[in-house]
């Protein structure tokens, strides 16, 4: 008696969730928020709560991933989590990482697809006091040039080698801390900078000549995009394996994909309520420090020509040009290390509901940095 | 007479703290007046004595003061550092516990056995030259495959450091007693776990204590560590990175923080005085 109580209550169960994932992947309804059932899925970014998240803490924050019957959990990273192995292993359902990094991943046997390249361009710099001469690559020779290593570094020695230099004898090539301090206490003659991160820490800090802050005028930068060896940075990593065999999983990605461009849009349109997003998520970095990386990184996504989060085959042929010549990588990667499959369906979800997807109308800000990005 | 000596404490506390503020501030008077040079030479100081490096002890103490956001909200420092240091306390507090208990269950369990000592001690001491940052990635990658929260995997990083120095003394303690007393509980025909509790534990005391202190600061370390190393962001260890990488523009802060660390640290090693000091009290009177 009482078994077949069970019995029933499970087929009823069972039922009741078979309707529900049939009613979730509806197409029509997509990111309403008309949602029959939510799926948990988690993320794990590359770093901690910054603004170069902040389209995903946006999608959270701000509902978007509710419409899109999502609940999704954000991981910041850490020193050392490296945001592909917790995909690869299963404890996180997406990822955020560097192409040339995950490039490196596959050819080691993880199976990891690229569904969203979010940002179309590089925002590695390297950066040098105006005095100091180090305009183009080849200005580095016989100078002490910083570098991150970690992955961080394939960009500056691939602009080295093709302006002739190498790096092992032409300079002298030194590790160098996520900061500014090797630039500031005039250790390095060039640094290794984000444009969003690291090369704002100078222009919040004094300068002892002035007793103000630091001007974009007083440095010179290298920019890899223009000299041609920039590599593609953030994109939305997804698990190969299950991309393949789990129908839902393809389901949750769509919606993940569509969701997160959503939320970029969204700080593109919205910046300053972007920049709110991120610091109620507990950064450490203060709030002009946050509205000047918001504005950058908005200028690494917008414009998307091709539509937001679309690979660019040329860019991603340059970067595993790069990559290969580098002998970072043996090879050049499968044709299924990424899809555009994901991005286009989510294109036609925003265009549907009516957000523009290149951001074509985007301009730069004007962001006034305070001492220390207060 | 107990008074007094708290007193004596108190005044002892204050003057290591003047002396070692003028010290530093001493030595960055020198080198500005010097320009970074040993008087009268032309041999450099061995540390910088611009702001960056040694800011002012003033500025440090006054960082402690500002407001800080976390979040939603915004408080002082030292508030914003206790409040991180709460949670690093506890984290630290689960793999002490952790780490006493697997510590001492080695311990007994090598001195029940000596062929047990021979397997597991050389393993016992391979296992401490892991390096954490090998360690930190599987443990974190584990704990989320297991559905554990990541706070319990910083706690496992911080039992990792702190079976050690307990399983070590603990065997140490517990072979401790006189051959003369093994006998004569012998002859009593006592049990296994009957001198195991009225001679070995006791016995081991002096041994176990100067091993819980430095498990006590291990397992801060280990939670400190943990904490930079997954990316948790509620504890002290992050707020350290967080102002370490900001450190050219924000020293205090940095400085300000690791005063925290170092208050915590000096909690948990009082916390393990006191314990010693109420299990040692029947010790004591003996020996007087």
């Amino acid at each position: 008696m009482k078994l077949k109580k069970t019995m029933r209550a499970f087929a009823l169960l069972t039922a009741v969730t078979l309707f529900m994932t049939s009613c979730g992947s509806d197409e029509a309804s997509v990111g309403t928020g008309d949602c029959e059932s939510v799926d948990s899925v988690t993320l794990q970014l590359q770093w901690f709560a910054q603004a170069q998240f902040a389209g995903y803490y946006a999608a959270e924050d701000g509902g978007i991933y509710d419409n899109y019957c999502l609940d999704v959990t954000i991981m910041e990273g850490g020193v050392d989590i490296v945001p592909q192995q917790q995909l690869a292993s299963g404890a996180a359902d997406f990822a955020i990482s560097w192409v040339p990094k995950v490039l490196v991943s596959l050819e080691e046997g993880m199976n990891l697809v690229n569904v969203a390249q979010v940002f179309q361009r590089s925002g590695t710099l390297q950066v040098s006091w105006a005095d100091s001469g180090i305009n183009e690559p080849a200005d580095m020779a016989g100078k002490t040039v910083g570098n991150w290593g970690w992955g961080n570094e394939f960009e500056l020695l691939a602009g080295a080698h093709r302006a002739g230099l190498d790096p092992a004898t032409d300079f002298n090539l030194v590790g160098q801390g996520f900061d500014m301090l090797g630039l500031l206490s005039g250790e390095m003659d060039a640094v290794q900078a984000m444009i969003y991160n690291e090369y704002a820490q100078v222009l919040e800090a004094i300068n002892p000549d002035t007793g103000e802050l630091y001007t974009a005028d007083d440095m010179t930068v290298i920019d890899w995009n223009d000299v041609g060896t920039a590599m593609l940075n953030d994109a939305i990593w997804a698990d190969g394996d299950r991309l393949a065999s789990d129908d839902a999983y393809a389901d949750i990605t769509t919606r993940f994909v569509a969701a997160s461009l959503e939320g970029w849009a969204h700080c593109r349109d919205h910046a300053d309520e972007c920049v709110e997003f991120v610091l109620n998520n507990g950064s450490a970095l203060g709030a002009s420090h946050q509205t000047w990386q918001m504005n950058e990184i908005n200028a690494l996504i917008w414009p998307s020509e091709g539509g937001v989060g679309m690979i660019d085959a040329d860019l991603w042929a340059q970067t595993v040009d790069v990559a290969t010549a580098e002998g970072i990588l043996a090879a050049a990667p499968g044709d299924g290390a990424y899809t555009n499959e994901y991005a286009e369906a989510a294109n036609d979800i925003l265009d549907g509901k009516g957000i523009s997807t290149t951001g074509s109308d985007w301009t730069r800000a004007t962001v006034t940095l305070n001492e220390g990005g207060e | 007479m107990k008074s007094a000596k708290v007193t004596r404490v108190f005044f002892t506390v204050v003057f290591v703290i003047f002396f070692l503020v003028l010290l530093w501030e001493g030595y960055k008077w020198m080198g500005q007046q010097t320009d970074d040079q040993w008087p009268g030479t032309n041999f450099g100081l061995p540390v910088a004595t611009n702001d960056t490096i040694m800011p002012h002890f003033v500025d440090v103490v006054g960082e402690l003061t500002a407001e800080i956001r976390d979040g939603q909200s915004s408080m002082p420092m030292y508030a914003f550092l206790l409040k991180k240091a709460w949670f690093t306390f506890q984290e630290a507090a689960i793999g002490f516990i952790l780490g006493l208990t697997i510590g001492m269950g080695l311990a007994v369990l090598m001195s029940r056995w000596k062929v047990s000592e021979r397997g597991l001690l050389p393993w016992i001491n391979v296992s401490q030259t892991i390096p954490l940052i090998a360690l930190a990635p599987v443990v974190v990658t584990w704990g989320r495959n297991q559905g554990l929260p990541d706070l319990f995997s910083i706690s496992l990083i911080s039992t990792y450091l702190t079976f050690f120095p307990v399983a070590v003394s603990g065997l140490r303690g517990l072979q401790s007693p006189d051959a003369a007393h093994v006998e004569l509980m012998h002859s009593y025909a006592a049990s296994w776990r009957t001198t195991l509790f009225k001679l070995r534990l006791p016995a081991a005391r002096p041994y176990l204590f100067p091993a819980l202190k430095l498990a006590g600061s291990l397992s801060i370390v280990g939670a400190i560590v943990g904490e930079i190393s997954i990316g948790r962001k509620t504890g002290l260890g992050r707020a350290i990175l967080e102002y370490a990488l900001r450190y050219a523009i924000f020293p205090e802060r940095l400085y300000a923080s690791v005063i925290g660390a170092a208050f915590l640290g000096l909690m948990v090693f009082g916390m393990i005085n006191l314990a010693e000091r109420f299990f040692m009290r029947r010790t004591r009177e003996v020996a007087s």
